[in-house]
């Protein structure tokens, strides 16, 4: 697709529990600086795919490389402190501070004191939040305000690369547009590598360069959006997955149309 | 101030500071064990289930009981430590006390341990491994401060469980707060009996709001709060155990230790063995209201030196004697037999017995002609039976029950203080009676005679520690006593013990045998 090294590769990657296959003979190599999105209902084995990549969970067979290293030979922790990590529930810690939690890997990567708090209001800044909320308790925040606390987290430590799974999940869908959007911007910015596990299939096409589409833990499709809208598809779940923003979009556009008219 | 008030107050500080050192260190050493334990089962099912099912049924254990089974346990090892080692310990007071309220104390701090991690959100616990952590840094920097609210209310329910049993421990030789209300309910005592029940219910509500200050300040991440809070139990527990230290500090040479059972005549007994030794400038240490079966074991194994018990007991629960020989060669054999089979020495019944006796009201056994046991047989089948608690079930019962043909028109079971006055009123016309009870004399009661030798002989006897054997200052200071105390001076000192108006303590009922 690109000449660009490849961050992250996986190679025939499955994954069960107690014999049942959740993932099977996944493949795929993602160039640096890419933004993949990993779409497909619940129980497409995306969210399985996307925790490999960080060793949260060991595959059953195949491997899973960042930076041409697998995973498997490095310790865990280590490895996590150099990968963005953006959680589905947020899992934003309820005993510390907004800045505490922005802080939590640079301390355990024993960044000095100065250098965090710099970093963390870097950080506020970059995830559009007032700095006067660094003080404040997760609780005392909106779920939109929380969530851009979870992304700059993730973002803390200056990783190249970054996961998330469902960022946007539990948000309206006016904050959801708008952290999409800055979450677009911040890959951009800080040129990184950025695999979003999403069931919004319309998100995924507008935000990823590459779409990875998932069912029955297998990948069924893999294109860059466009093609993905343009081209006739043999699978039809794919078909079906594709077609229903495609649909919305249209009949959106007719209402808006007839009104305009009318 | 009002006397036995005043007097119940001026032991305060070592009861206290003893009780606050017995708890303290139990919960000191059930949160070393249990918290640790807590965490490992919550991450081990397994583990989990064992240790809580194991926990569980020590808290099912009543706590009294449980205290008694750490003395023979700890006898046994220490036995043992003194085969391998050549050196033993002590397996009375402390000891015991504290393995006792250590297992007692670990059901609540193990349970919320394992409940408060249990119930961390499981969201929070991914996002701590996926930032990096490892298992250690997730378990201080996550999971143990979000469990701490949990965990700390399961710290103060310990907290209340221990203070509250460690006034359990007075019956295996450990002073506490519970030494006021084991005494007072014996001697029906009621300010001493409140003294303790108060001081060890204010005890453990302030220890308790202090930890809950500490909860609080941990759970609002307040600073200042939790500081308090540790400051004042901080300067609680210093200041509870200040008055041991001085005590500590000032030892003379080592104390001789006097032992006593639970009830008031042992009480009297043992202040004035302890006068005798204290007169011959001797430093004297009491271990009172212990068991019946711990006090022997106890002199036995050398933990006491000296105490007063009963030929009778002797005769049936150590040598395991069923026969009666007659009150001298009882004494004869016990002598030897003791001498033979533990080393302990008899070195002097004092002259009195407490003997299980049959009782009645001096006017009614005249106008019926009742002298003798054999006497009630012939005309007592119209007359009601009354018996203190465990009575009719003893063997003393069943032997003179058969050896005179008893019979009574019926039998009723009172509690002892209850019995005396049934037999005041005319609900029994016979009960059973120890014949040193000062209610005796005092109700002009009169004892039938046991022409048959059905009840066996009790004569109070001083025995002597095996290692004091040969203790010339000991021996010579407790000698005297020897055939000194008749039952009607005993009864009368007793009396003075047990009255309900103007009742003197132990130690001032010692002076009246003294006097005689």
């Amino acid at each position: 697709m690109t000449d660009a090294p490849i961050a992250i590769a996986v190679q025939n990657l499955g994954k069960a529990y107690d014999g049942q296959s959740v993932l099977s003979e996944a493949s795929l190599s993602i160039p640096r600086g890419q933004f993949v999105a990993l779409v497909g209902g619940s129980g497409a084995g995306k969210t399985t795919l996307l925790k490999t990549l960080n060793a949260l969970i060991t595959p059953t067979t195949g491997r899973a490389l960042i930076d041409g290293r697998d995973v498997a030979d490095q310790p865990g922790p280590a490895l996590r402190r150099g990968i963005g990590y953006v959680f589905q529930e947020v899992g934003l810690f309820p005993h510390l501070t907004v800045a505490q939690n922005i802080g939590v890997t640079p301390r355990l990567l024993d960044w000095p004191a100065e250098r965090i708090a710099a970093r963390v209001d870097a950080l506020l800044d970059l995830v559009d939040l007032p700095r006067d909320v660094a003080t404040r308790l997760p609780a005392a925040l909106s779920g939109g305000q929380r969530q851009r606390v979870g992304v700059a987290r993730a973002l803390a430590a200056e990783p190249s690369i970054l996961l998330m799974d469902e960022p946007f999940g539990a948000l309206d869908p006016v904050t959801r547009v708008a952290l999409a959007d800055d979450v677009r911007r911040l890959h951009e910015t800080l040129n990184l590598t950025t695999v979003m596990v999403t069931h919004d299939v319309g998100e995924a096409l507008l935000l990823a360069d590459r779409v990875v589409v998932m069912a029955g833990g297998r990948i069924i499709a893999d294109a860059a959006p466009a093609t993905l809208l343009t081209e006739t598809h043999a699978d039809p779940r794919v078909a079906a997955l594709i077609d229903a923003p495609r649909r919305q979009a249209k009949r959106l556009a007719a209402l808006a149309g007839s009104r305009a008219h009318g | 101030m009002d006397e036995p008030l005043h007097q119940a107050l001026s032991l305060l500080p070592q009861r206290l500071g003893w009780h606050v050192a017995l708890s303290a260190s139990a919960l000191g050493l059930g949160l070393l064990i249990a918290l640790p334990l807590g965490v490992l089962a919550a991450r081990n099912p397994r583990l989990r289930w064992v240790s809580l099912s194991l926990a569980g049924l020590v808290q099912t254990i009543p706590s009294l009981a449980l205290l008694a089974l750490f003395f023979p346990l700890l006898l046994l090892l220490s036995g043992l430590s003194v085969r391998l080692t050549g050196h033993g310990f002590s397996a009375l007071g402390f000891l015991p006390s504290l393995l006792a309220l250590t297992l007692y104390s670990m059901l609540p701090i193990l349970r919320n341990t394992a409940a408060g991690l249990g119930g961390v959100d499981p969201a929070v616990v991914e996002a701590a491994r996926g930032v990096g952590m490892t298992d250690t840094q997730r378990l201080w920097r996550v999971e143990l401060p979000l469990a701490l609210p949990v965990i700390m209310a399961g710290v103060r329910t310990a907290a209340v469980w221990t203070i509250g049993a460690a006034t359990l421990s007075t019956p295996v030789g450990q002073t506490s707060l519970g030494d006021y209300i084991f005494s007072g309910l014996q001697t029906e005592d009621w300010v001493a009996v409140l003294v303790g029940c108060a001081a060890s219910a204010v005890l453990a509500l302030v220890v308790d709001q202090l930890l809950g200050l500490i909860e609080r300040g941990v759970g609002q991440r307040d600073r200042r709060l939790w500081i308090a809070g540790l400051a004042g139990l901080a300067i609680g527990l210093v200041a509870a155990l200040a008055p041991l230290a001085s005590t500590a500090l000032d030892r003379g040479p080592p104390a001789y230790v006097i032992g006593a059972k639970n009830f008031s005549e042992q009480y009297i007994l043992a202040e004035l063995m302890a006068d005798k030794l204290e007169a011959r400038g001797a430093r004297v240490e009491r271990k009172i209201n212990l068991g019946s079966a711990v006090a022997y074991r106890a002199l036995a194994a050398g933990e006491i030196d000296a105490y007063v018990d009963y030929s009778g007991t002797l005769w049936a629960n150590v040598l395991n004697r069923r026969d009666n020989p007659g009150r001298q060669a009882v004494l004869d054999q016990l002598r030897s037999g003791l001498k033979q089979r533990d080393g302990v020495v008899l070195l002097a019944p004092l002259g009195f017995e407490n003997a299980y006796a049959l009782a009645m009201r001096r006017d009614k056994a005249q106008a019926l002609g009742i002298v003798t046991l054999a006497d009630l047989a012939a005309k007592g089948g119209g007359l009601t039976m009354g018996g203190d608690l465990e009575f009719f079930s003893r063997p003393e019962w069943k032997s003179v029950e058969t050896a005179y043909g008893l019979s009574f028109k019926a039998r009723r079971q009172f509690q002892p203080t209850f019995m005396y006055r049934a037999l005041a009123s005319g609900e029994a016309d016979v009960i059973s009676a120890f014949s040193s009870d000062g209610r005796i004399a005092a109700d002009d009661l009169i004892l039938l005679a046991d022409p048959k030798g059905a009840l066996p002989p009790y004569d109070a006897v001083i025995l002597i520690a095996p290692q004091r054997a040969g203790d010339k200052r000991l021996t010579s200071a407790l000698a005297p006593l020897a055939g000194s105390i008749d039952v009607r001076t005993m009864q009368a000192a007793n009396y003075a013990v047990d009255r309900d108006t103007d009742k003197l303590g132990a130690a001032q009922a010692a002076k009246l045998l003294e006097g005689k």
